[in-house]
């Protein structure tokens, strides 16, 4: 295959058509361009959309209480419902198998102070299942454990930028930030694939704080995480009866909408997940339609090449080239046109998306970019669409008689 | 050298089909310069077309170099082409992209001669041509006798048995015809067998042998009479 004088006969051939390179390869480049373009882009929006449900578990549920908006078995509306302990218990026991983690939150803003730094910052009192409900990722030490439950620890596990902002760039781990008064020795440092909000929280053992701040058996909600094994649907049905014992529990009328409110990100990740698949179709569709496109771009312009030189091919079967020979000098110079074209254009796509960076981010679109799987399978559809488009024109051209090809002008 | 018996050829024209050959027997033997004379509609371009390979006759039998030319595929054809025969055209049908020497050395490469070796072998015979000059120049800066000179070391290169000149004057002046004439003489003289196709009575007057055609037949097949150069 790897045969130097033809190699040399090809680039003669294309460095002395110039014009007629540049055309052919042109239409190739920027069909792959384009196509480059459209899937870093589609790429983007779909980074996007991830980015904005990466913060929680997929499978998180939050249940919240409020104000009755409806009278119900004789008690008035705006009646405040609160959770109590007890209410925790009741969830856990009613649903053993739907409900994988479960923690009750009590949740408040304190004043955190270190040695001359202090800043305000959501404080939550939490039980240690609350840590894959919000998909916190321990990067130092520990998250909460039981036994700080059980003796009501004065300890906290504090977000990246808590610990930016105290400390610097110092380690806090150890060390004792006041909470309102109370001293709290840092036990863990997470981070959050959430965002810099989800990094901005403190957590501590849920009985300190209801001990602490709330002497009594109030919770302000809960959040759980259902069985992964539910489906979507089986999932939405579990948080819909879920709130209805809740309703019947706590006397609410199963159509007020106020009182109880649950939260189910299943029906979020269902809406994300059809709209990503009707993305995904579109982005391949149209990706798929430029490439096609352009190979019926190179096929034309192969096929012109080919009749252009008609009597140049004719000449060289009078001297001795067979068939083969000129197939495979077409052949050739077609895929090395395509290839040589699609890779550039590739590649100034690849640039183009890169120095995009995050500038389109209002728009939605974040790092758009393609992956290197998307790279190799176009460069090596672009290899296959360079000889399909090479060898129609190349055979036809093999099978003219010399005598009509020498007599063509 | 070409042996011709019967040798018939018709085109279909529509429904009908036109016999243009009709029953040709001829042979030339190694080291002969032959003319075939005619008008245009005499076949005499077929004849050429069929014995330089480039189209295929119906019936008769056609032995080139001694081997009887029957069932050729292009790839065989290509190859015979390429060892025995080498072809000059009225219009010259050099490749406008290569230069001289590029265009001398191209059947060296289908022979699959390596580059450094037929470029050698192909400024040898621009040399013998008279245009060693001129090798790196294209063929639009060459007059038209020098193409055809181009193209007379292009056919022998290959050191072919057989040169087939199809009106090789047919596009230049007077002079310059007989230059190229000249040309096509001292390589008979070298012992190449030369067959040349014309309809200009004084080009065929400078061959050894002049056969006539007309309507698809053989009319008179006799050597020329040499005039004494003056």
């Amino acid at each position: 295959m790897f045969d130097l004088d033809r190699w040399q006969e090809i680039f003669q051939t294309i460095s002395k058509n110039k014009l007629r390179t540049i055309l052919s390869g042109f239409t190739i480049a920027f069909a792959i361009l384009l196509f480059t373009l459209l899937f870093g882009i589609g790429n983007g929006l779909k980074h996007t959309f991830e980015k904005q449900f990466a913060g929680d578990s997929q499978n998180s549920v939050y249940v919240n209480s409020g104000s009755t908006t409806k009278p119900y078995k004789g008690l008035q509306s705006g009646r405040q419902i609160q959770f109590r302990n007890e209410d925790a218990k009741f969830i856990n026991e009613k649903f053993p198998d739907e409900i994988q983690f479960f923690s009750p939150n009590i949740q408040r803003s304190m004043q955190a102070i270190y040695k001359g730094e202090q800043n305000r910052y959501t404080v939550r009192g939490v039980y240690p299942d609350y840590q894959p409900l919000e998909s916190a990722v321990i990067q130092d030490g520990r998250f909460l454990s039981y036994i700080d439950i059980k003796s009501r620890a004065k300890v906290i596990a504090i977000g990246r930028l808590v610990e930016e902002d105290l400390f610097g760039a110092k380690s806090a781990m150890g060390k004792n930030i006041n909470l309102d008064g109370i001293s709290y020795k840092v036990v863990g440092v997470f981070n959050d694939p959430g965002g810099d909000n989800d990094e901005r929280y403190i957590y501590a053992p849920f009985t300190t704080i209801q001990g602490m701040y709330k002497p009594n058996d109030e919770v302000d909600y809960f959040g759980l995480t259902f069985n992964s094994k539910l489906s979507v649907d089986g999932a939405l049905a579990f948080s819909n009866l879920l709130t209805k014992v809740l309703k019947e529990k706590h006397n609410v009328d199963p159509r007020d909408q106020g009182a109880i409110r649950v939260r189910n990100y299943a029906e979020g990740t269902k809406n994300v997940q059809q709209f990503m698949t009707v993305l995904n179709i579109i982005i391949l569709f149209i990706g798929i339609g430029t490439l096609i496109a352009g190979i019926i771009g190179i096929s034309n312009i192969m096929v012109y090449i080919v009749k252009e030189r008609t009597k140049e091919l004719g000449i060289r079967k009078a001297l001795g080239a067979t068939p083969n020979s000129i197939i495979g000098m077409i052949l050739m110079e077609s895929i090395f046109i395509t290839a040589l074209a699609g890779y550039t254009g590739l590649m100034l796509g690849v640039f183009a998306l890169r120095a995009l960076g995050d500038s389109l981010e209002k728009y939605f679109i974040l790092n758009p970019s393609v992956e290197t799987y998307v790279v190799v399978g176009a460069t090596i559809v672009l290899i296959i669409a360079g000889t399909i488009a090479g060898y129609i024109p190349a055979k036809r051209a093999a099978s003219i008689k010399p005598i009509v090809a020498l007599n063509d002008e | 050298m070409i042996k011709i018996e019967n040798l018939h050829k018709s085109y279909p024209i529509g429904k009908d089909s036109l016999h243009v050959l009709k029953g040709l027997d001829l042979h030339i033997k190694e080291g002969e310069f032959v003319a075939i004379m005619g008008s245009s509609g005499s076949g005499k371009s077929t004849l050429l077309n069929i014995v330089g390979l480039l189209d295929v006759h119906d019936s008769g039998n056609y032995y080139l170099n001694g081997q009887l030319i029957e069932n050729l595929d292009e790839r065989k054809a290509a190859i015979l082409r390429n060892k025995f025969l080498g072809f000059v055209f009225q219009s010259f049908n050099l490749i406008n992209y290569k230069n001289a020497l590029e265009n001398v050395a191209l059947p060296l490469y289908y022979a699959g001669m390596g580059r450094k070796e037929r470029n050698e072998v192909a400024m040898q015979y621009l040399e013998k041509v008279g245009l060693a000059d001129w090798a790196t120049h294209l063929p639009s800066e060459l007059s038209g006798g020098q193409k055809q000179r181009v193209a007379i070391a292009r056919a022998l290169v290959t050191k072919p048995k057989v040169v087939l000149a199809d009106e090789p004057t047919g596009a230049l002046d007077s002079s310059t015809s007989h230059a190229v004439m000249e040309l096509l003489k001292e390589i008979n003289r070298e012992g190449m067998t030369v067959f040349v196709i014309t309809h200009e009575e004084d080009i065929a007057e400078e061959t050894d042998r002049i056969v006539r055609l007309k309507d698809g037949v053989i009319i008179s097949d006799e050597k020329t009479v040499k005039k004494s150069k003056v």
